[in-house]
């Protein structure tokens, strides 16, 4: 019987999202548990463990399949937060993204705080055409420029892609890159610039 | 005397198939410890294993080798039950015997 | 060498230290009838990568239809340095050790006191005595302590060795005590309410999204085939995702040269999720193990393994 209980609860609170994560049964003691398990360690506080909405909404196992309204409410809240460059340039260095791309540190408690941050966007993505060592956790990026060619607004969408993909993509598991502050604003242009540039790697 | 060597000789068709497990640091010397210093070449230099007084392998090893290094070969003209013994020494003169009965 | 293997040809000049012999292959003393399939000799070089990569490219192609990773696991499980940790472990097992010089053969890893095969299965598990789940690593900090005496700080304070350092004595009972299972079916148990709550905790916590990447175990490990970089990542959801994973924790771990823990590998990962540290041995770290040995059931336990 116990075991149908816990497969019972099991089901809803999966397929619940957010209505379960409100309704947490008090006898597992999760958050009991999670304030016990973890410590500072460097640049990485216990504050990094409290969750914003929208992680909590996503914390469940398919996304994808949450209430329409749900899922629209976290796009509209991510769209309204991005912050465009305020002298309208969209494209920085491309060399400079390609570091930032590369680079896969950042933010870990064994991170100097005051290092510049990588994106490590080769850790899940596709970029130049010559880099074989990259990740398929995101699609590919190949030839990014020729591929939004026809679209004038493609600056625009992928500015707001990389500052908070979820405007776009509700619980998708790409970092919030400006609005998590993971970047700087010139860091964006430049990885822009990596994506845009007829001179990039990507694009040659 | 350093850590032990995990040791397999095992008679096949007439021949003793011998594996080696090793247990050693191999420090190349060319690589930067914690407190951004070299750290001192260590590693095996020679390994020597016999059978009834006459080496059946002699091995020169230089600090490309990794870190517990495993070496494997075959040999005849010994029998189940026999003895074999290898002993390996390293740059720093350290060293290391073990024996195995064949099986 | 796998027979089937190509023997590799060296010139004599390249026989520093061995006989060459006519054919000018390197041997310690001349192979009488030798035909094809014949275990060909590995020559005292063992750079392992080199070696590795070098027969993987002479093995013929129609043999291994098999996945090239998994060739190149099979090849290096053979010699796996794990063996030394695991000789070693035993050693600490069965020394009397400690404030109290106890020897660990009392210790109840949940199949009763002393018994240590298959034990590594059925772990984490609840234990009266302490009111709790448990895990491997939790649960022979708990024995080295109660049994044998030893601060439970100073253990918790250095469970794993730095790099280049030898194995700590935590990592090399691990060792043991997981190889003691090696063969043994899959069986974290939930028969209590404990291990029920254990499960669901491990379970929540596998998709909560929290850090300024917004990272979960899911995230990475939620689908199949992906990878980060060239580093291929098992779905932990699926039933052959989770059986692989659970099966083959603890690890020689090729590229830190060390055995390195299913507490070491989750702590890692949280680390790369941007999250404050995970506790060694905390109740949070345990609940993710369950989860996962949950999801594993059915799966054989084959560790130490060796990993990249």
């Amino acid at each position: 019987m116990r075991a149908f209980q816990t497969l019972v609860l099991t089901v809803l609170t999966v397929a619940g999202g957010t209505a379960a994560q409100a309704q947490e049964v008090p006898r597992w003691g999760l958050e009991q548990v999670i304030a016990s398990s973890f410590r500072a360690s460097g640049q990485a506080g216990l504050d990094r463990l409290q969750q914003t909405p929208m992680q909590v909404a996503c914390s469940v196992a398919h996304p994808d399949r949450l209430p329409t309204e749900a899922q629209q409410r976290i796009e509209r809240e991510a769209l309204q937060g991005v912050q465009f460059p305020q002298d309208g340039r969209w494209l920085g260095n491309w060399q400079a993204g390609e570091k930032i791309a590369q680079s896969g540190t950042g933010l870990q408690y064994s991170d100097p705080p005051d290092a510049p941050r990588g994106g490590n966007c080769y850790g899940c993505h596709r970029l130049s055409g010559t880099e074989i060592a990259f990740g398929t956790i995101g699609p590919s990026l190949v030839r990014y420029r020729q591929r939004y060619a026809s679209d004038s607004d493609a600056m625009r969408r992928t500015w707001i892609r990389l500052w908070n993909v979820h405007a776009f993509n509700a619980c998708s598991v790409m970092p919030r890159f400006g609005d998590a502050g993971i970047l700087t604003a010139e860091q964006i242009r430049d990885v822009m610039a990596l994506l845009f540039d007829p001179a990039s790697p990507v694009n040659r | 005397m350093a850590d032990p060597m995990k040791i397999r000789a095992v008679m096949q068709s007439g021949r003793v198939e011998v594996k080696i497990l090793m247990s050693h640091q191999e420090e190349t010397g060319l690589r930067k410890g914690a407190d951004g210093e070299l750290v001192p070449a260590h590693f095996i230099s020679n390994v020597s294993v016999s059978h009834a007084g006459r080496e059946v392998l002699r091995v020169q090893w230089g600090r490309a080798i990794s870190k517990n290094p495993f070496l494997q070969f075959a040999f005849r003209g010994a029998a189940r039950g026999d003895e074999l013994t290898v002993t390996w020494i390293d740059n720093l003169g350290d060293t290391r015997t073990d024996r195995i009965t064949i099986a | 060498m796998k027979p089937g293997t190509s023997r590799l040809a060296l010139t004599p000049s390249r026989c520093e230290g061995l006989i060459a012999s006519e054919g000018g292959s390197c041997s310690p003393l001349p192979l009488a009838g030798e035909g094809p399939g014949v275990r060909a000799m590995a020559v005292g070089v063992r750079n392992r990568r080199g070696l590795a990569l070098l027969a993987l490219a002479l093995l013929p192609v129609s043999a291994h239809a098999a996945d090239p990773t998994s060739v190149y696991r099979q090849m290096l499980a053979e010699d796996n340095p794990a063996e030394l940790a695991v000789a070693h472990g035993q050693q600490l097992w069965e020394q009397p050790r400690g404030p109290r010089q106890a020897a660990l053969t009392a210790c109840d890893l949940g199949q009763g006191p002393g018994v240590v095969k298959g034990a590594f299965a059925a772990l984490p598990r609840y234990f009266a005595d302490t009111a709790s789940v448990m895990d491997a690593e939790s649960r022979l900090v708990h024995c080295m302590v109660t049994i044998q005496g030893f601060d439970r700080q100073q253990l918790a304070a250095a469970p794993f060795s730095e790099a280049g350092a030898p194995q700590t004595d935590l990592e090399a009972l691990v060792a043991y005590v997981a190889a003691q299972s090696r063969g043994a079916k899959i069986r974290v148990p939930q028969s209590t309410s404990e291990e029920h709550d254990s499960y669901a905790r491990g379970r929540d916590l596998f998709y909560r999204r929290a850090g300024p990447y917004d990272f979960s175990c899911a995230n990475c490990h939620g689908a199949d085939h992906l990878r980060i970089r060239l580093q291929e990542l098992p779905n932990l959801t699926r039933p052959e995702g989770a059986r692989s994973a659970f099966a083959h924790w603890p690890a020689y771990r090729v590229s830190q040269g060390a055995v390195r823990t299913m507490q070491w590998r989750l702590s890692d990962c949280v680390r790369q999720q941007r999250w404050p540290q995970l506790i060694f041995g905390s109740q949070a770290s345990i609940d993710l193990s369950t989860y996962l040995g949950v999801l594993a059931a059915g799966g054989t336990m084959d560790a130490p393994s060796v990993r990249r």
